[in-house]
């Protein structure tokens, strides 16, 4: 029971006070592009929420029973089990998280229709959002194990997702203000961006 | 050859992204690392540079390549040469600056999925010749390079009152004057990324619709 506790009080960390977007600035790139209309925000952030729960175990296994130093212990090969191969860390996962998005795809594609047509174009491209590679990233660094590496990949996901939607509205909302010429469109959005991270981090004492 | 090598259009390649194209303020690409890594000037400083490594880099070699690589599996490549550039770099700076190489932590890994690269790659290197492929990869790296230079200059004077790691206020604590430490945090370089637009903008009289 104080296990379960423990990853629930973990998961709201990952998700507001350490939100991969607003703490870590991971995903800007899509954040930015994609926060102009609320629907779309919300199915960009649904697929995130998605991969993210599928490729940060992934590459934990990778890492754990293949790259990490003495991982392959279990082939029962001397020499094998000396080598550190964490070096082709980056390579690997981006190589997985290419290959998941495209398998994700192909999957909701035969699966539910509706889904994918909601999703469109926004699924492949979720493979170059740095938001997904930094989870795994971040999961090495931090030597989390399998189960914390789910949570914290899921949780991740569904810090983005609230971060883009919340943005698409207040986007939404903007449109019709008169803001000086300079500032329109990506300069607003960053100072906007800026207060939401302000509101996020006031749950740091939780 | 039928242009030389300095002539008046490689100039403007080369320096288009410094102000007009700027790859940050502009073109709106790689925002993630530009906030991330910017809280003190020397992690910044690193940053840039790795990033012109990698950009000019990755676009000479897949300008070269440009002919040779199938259309449909083009993505893949890329990735697999921006990721072997990283690669290097990282090894590099875990070598020769172990110090700032922990500092900047997964950032330096982040630099496969830094849309620069792969955005330059794209538009620019898949068309266009290895020379004006490098002379845009280093544009393009220097622009990002000097936005960031910015952005860690002000967040680490005003966040902690000194430049590259040297406390340079010191007498002004005793009139009263308080880090704001917000500046080292997340909003900080959020608000200071998006003034440092707005002044980009208006100099370079750029208006988004």
């Amino acid at each position: 029971m104080d296990e379960f506790k423990e990853m629930i009080s973990f998961s709201i960390r990952a998700i507001f006070v350490e939100n991969i977007l607003l703490a870590y600035f991971l995903g800007m790139c899509s954040y930015l592009a994609i926060s102009k209309k609320v629907s779309t925000a919300f199915g960009l952030g649904i697929a995130v929420i998605f991969v993210l729960f599928i490729t940060t175990p992934a590459n934990w296994m990778i890492h754990e029973f293949l790259l990490r130093p003495g991982a392959l212990i279990w082939t029962g090969v001397p020499s094998l089990a000396a080598m550190d191969f964490s070096f082709l860390n980056f390579i690997c996962f981006i190589a997985v998280i290419a290959a998941m998005v495209q398998i994700v795809e192909m999957v909701i594609d035969k699966t539910s229709p509706t889904l994918y047509a909601s999703l469109g174009i926004f699924l492949p491209l979720i493979t170059v959002n740095c938001a997904i590679l930094g989870t795994s990233l971040f999961m090495v660094e931090r030597e989390y194990g399998i189960i914390q590496s789910t949570v914290f990949g899921t949780s991740s996901g569904i810090g983005f997702f609230l971060a883009i939607v919340s943005m698409a509205s207040i986007r939404h909302k903007l449109r019709y203000s008169n803001i000086p010429e300079g500032l329109r469109g990506l300069g607003i959005t960053m100072l906007t961006t800026g207060l939401i991270a302000m509101a996020f981090m006031a749950f740091s004492g939780m | 050859m039928s242009e030389p090598l300095f002539s008046a259009k490689s100039k403007k390649v080369f320096t288009d992204p410094f102000s007009e194209n700027n790859p940050i303020t502009i073109q709106v690409l790689g925002i993630c690392s530009a906030l991330a890594v910017t809280a003190q000037l020397k992690p910044s400083l690193v940053m840039g540079l790795a990033v012109i490594a990698v950009v000019g880099g990755s676009n000479v070699i897949i300008s070269l390549l440009r002919n040779l690589i199938p259309n449909k599996v083009r993505i893949i490549i890329e990735m697999v040469v921006v990721a072997t550039l990283v690669i290097l770099v990282d090894q590099l700076l875990k070598a020769y600056a172990y110090d700032v190489s922990k500092q900047l932590s997964v950032f330096v890994g982040l630099i496969i999925t830094n849309c620069i690269v792969l955005g330059r790659l794209e538009a620019f290197a898949m068309g266009n010749k290895p020379w004006a492929s490098l002379l845009d990869g280093l544009g393009n790296g220097l622009g990002y390079a000097w936005v960031l230079a910015i952005i860690g200059f002000l967040r680490e004077l005003l966040g902690s009152g000194s430049i590259m790691g040297h406390d340079v206020i010191g007498k002004l604590y005793h009139a009263g004057y308080v880090n704001n430490g917000l500046m080292v945090l997340a909003p900080g370089a959020f608000i200071l990324l998006g003034l440092l637009i707005w002044v980009q903008r208006t100099l370079s009289k750029y208006v988004e619709d």
